[in-house]
């Protein structure tokens, strides 16, 4: 049922989807903003202890407020990380590559980059240059990497274009002469002209209103299911996420806290926070009030014990202030951390080495 | 007495395009005409796609910007008639803006609370520092905040709900008839963005402001407003209560601005395949 949109054939692409065949793992994945100013050492923990599989031919959603981590996240399964974040344990496998993606010099990574995994960034409206034509960003990021002359370059970029419902004559111009849709769209062709197995989007209809935000969201799902990849989508909207999602994976305070197929996610929430996302949505049509969440996300420098929900949880109890629960599966696809959820849920044990991260960071190298 | 706060009456704003294209003219805001009424705080939500000449229309409510042709009455005063220090104050003490990115509203070098210091001071007329405190302590209670929890901060050690409240809160210093939201939860988070908008609500209910909730979130504006008005392009294309008008649009454009809400009861399948992109009417 889920399938079914996939299965017509010819729009899969070159990979028939072997259902559940990961394309993307990701085990016990740490990254850590370690800062050193003024002796003061600060490491803000964005990703703590995030383990995930996205599979092939799926769009795995990621969803969770403002600073949760979401974008660090998108930063290290990219290999984008610069200072001050580093990654500081866990590893990111793709299914194209033979061993872990920080495993790669910079080299291999950059012959793997927009070719086989592309990453369109936050406000990627605005990664086209500002005074360079449509045509020449187009040069500047796929040329390479398509490895083919100038004429069958554009003849391939022409015809990706076509496929996206996109008019060439959107190569001759300048990024200012374009609406904030089309340059979102010039950047999703852009990011798939390479026909990469693996994307990650960041936010990609984020400042787009409803009827270009629907379009966008058709182009992006229609692009996906050309070329056949797979895909790590991020935003905070529940909505995007209920439209566009297969898989859905809730991200609170650097962790992840629930995952489940989107229509459970939104039928049958486990954990309160998905719930409150969930509730939360305003609908045309009711009337009811929506109350918002107490409290104010954590600080992920010096978070919470335990749950790091529990301070603005309606149902915490005292072993959630004590220890983090570990996310636990409770049916096949169905995961979650909550103790209120489930007797299943225990207490995490990767948890507890969070305290001696940054000595191990020290010993490799990380920190000064 | 006129019994309106606010009188909009054909308003047009007309913008020349430069020589790249020939000389041509457009019209942001093409003849808007609305009321607000004065005795019956109310929130007005205008909905519309990007370039449908929103924030124009705001710009031009707020005076920064004077219209082409029609005029803006404020209390039947007509805007071009605010001129000068003291009746620019005065006009600025009754209509308040709020912004659409808070984190971009406030200078990050800057400590938040000279914002809220520097209103009372100008607007809010609070001569010594203790009145100045109490003058921002009182707006910041009102939106769920404290002074203890803004003073000294810089934007980047709040989150984005407390700034966009505190945002809020410098918009209530010097208690306004009229508040002019301009996407006041576009770049703020889902679960953020009922609170916000339960705060319209409050300060709709309980310190009678009206609002001007300028947004292209159909959802929230049923939610929370009581009148909304569609433009496209410039031109009011529908306009009543807003229950009515959100389910039951009559004019093609409000049809499909409807279609195009996504909901998250069509979940589920996950498979969603949409509507294929419409062709691209036009590259510039």
């Amino acid at each position: 049922m889920r399938q079914s949109g996939r299965d017509n054939g010819s729009t899969v692409g070159p990979h028939p989807p072997p259902e559940g065949a990961p394309a993307l793992s990701v085990d016990n994945l740490r990254a850590y903003y370690l800062t050193h100013y003024f002796g003061v050492e600060r490491e803000v923990r964005a990703v703590d202890d995030i383990s995930l599989v996205v599979r092939r031919n799926e769009i795995y959603g990621l969803a969770g407020e403002s600073s949760c981590g979401k974008t660090t996240f998108l930063k290290t399964v990219a290999a984008a990380v610069r200072p001050p974040l580093s990654v500081i344990g866990g590893s990111v496998q793709y299914a194209f590559l033979d061993r872990d993606l920080y495993a790669l010099n910079p080299a291999k990574l950059s012959a793997i980059r927009w070719r086989r995994l592309s990453y369109i960034t936050q406000g990627s409206m605005n990664v086209l240059n500002p005074v360079r034509r449509v045509r020449e960003s187009f040069i500047d990021f796929a040329y390479r990497h398509m490895g083919l002359k100038r004429r069958p370059f554009f003849a391939a970029v022409n015809e990706h274009l076509q496929r996206l419902h996109l008019a060439a004559s959107v190569l001759d111009a300048y990024p200012h002469e374009l609406s904030g849709g089309m340059k979102q769209r010039v950047t999703i062709a852009l990011a798939t002209i390479c026909r990469p197995e693996f994307i990650i989007a960041d936010e990609p209809t984020t400042a787009l209103d409803v009827i270009v935000q629907k379009d966008v969201l058709a182009m992006i799902r229609e692009a996906q299911q050309q070329i056949g990849s797979s895909m790590l989508f991020v935003t905070h909207d529940m909505t995007v996420h209920a439209n566009i999602a297969d898989r859905l994976g809730i991200m609170y305070a650097g962790r992840l806290v629930e995952e489940a197929p989107t229509a459970d996610i939104f039928a049958n929430p486990k954990h309160p926070y998905t719930a409150h996302l969930v509730a939360s949505l305003p609908r045309i049509g009711e009337q009811s009030r929506k109350e918002s969440l107490s409290g104010a996300p954590p600080n992920l420098a010096n978070p919470p014990s335990g749950c790091r929900f529990h301070p603005r949880c309606p149902l915490a109890m005292e072993v959630c202030r004590e220890a983090s629960p570990a996310l636990t599966t409770l049916a096949p696809g169905r995961r979650v951390a909550c103790y209120a959820a489930s007797p299943l849920v225990k207490p995490s044990p990767t948890a507890e080495r969070v305290a001696g991260a940054t000595h191990r960071a020290e010993r490799v190298g990380l920190v000064q | 007495m006129s019994g309106n706060l606010l009188e909009v009456e054909r308003l047009t704003k007309r913008f020349a395009i430069g020589g790249l294209f020939g000389r041509g003219r457009f019209n942001a805001v093409d003849d808007v005409s609305f009321k607000v009424d004065a005795g019956q705080p109310q929130i007005l939500a205008i909905i519309g796609e990007s370039g449908s000449g929103k924030t124009t229309l705001a710009r031009m409510i707020l005076n920064t910007l004077a219209p082409t042709s029609g005029a803006i009455r404020f209390r039947g005063q007509d805007l071009l008639g605010v001129r000068g220090r003291k009746r620019r104050l005065d006009f600025m003490r009754e209509v308040q803006p709020i912004l659409q990115n808070p984190y971009e509203a406030f200078n990050p070098l800057k400590r938040v609370d000279r914002y809220l210091y520097a209103s009372a001071t100008r607007l809010a007329g609070a001569k010594s520092q203790k009145a100045r405190d109490e003058a921002v302590n009182d707006a910041l209670q009102k939106v769920g905040l404290s002074l203890t929890e803004v003073k000294g901060r810089f934007p980047h050690e709040l989150s984005g709900g407390q700034l966009q409240r505190t945002a809020i809160a410098r918009a209530l210093i010097s208690s306004p008839a009229l508040i002019v939201a301009d996407e006041p939860v576009s770049m703020v988070d889902a679960s953020l963005r009922m609170s916000i908008v339960n705060l319209f609500g409050r300060l709709r209910d309980e310190l009678r402001v009206s609002i001007l909730y300028i947004t292209h979130d159909l959802a929230t504006a049923y939610y929370v407003s009581d009148r909304v008005i569609i433009i496209q392009k410039g031109k009011v294309v529908e306009t009543g209560p807003a229950r009515e008008v959100l389910i039951h649009p009559q004019h093609p454009y409000s049809v499909l601005l409807k279609e195009s809400v996504l909901s998250p009861d069509d979940v589920g399948q996950g498979a969603w395949e949409g509507e294929r992109p419409r062709p691209p009417s036009q590259t510039a």
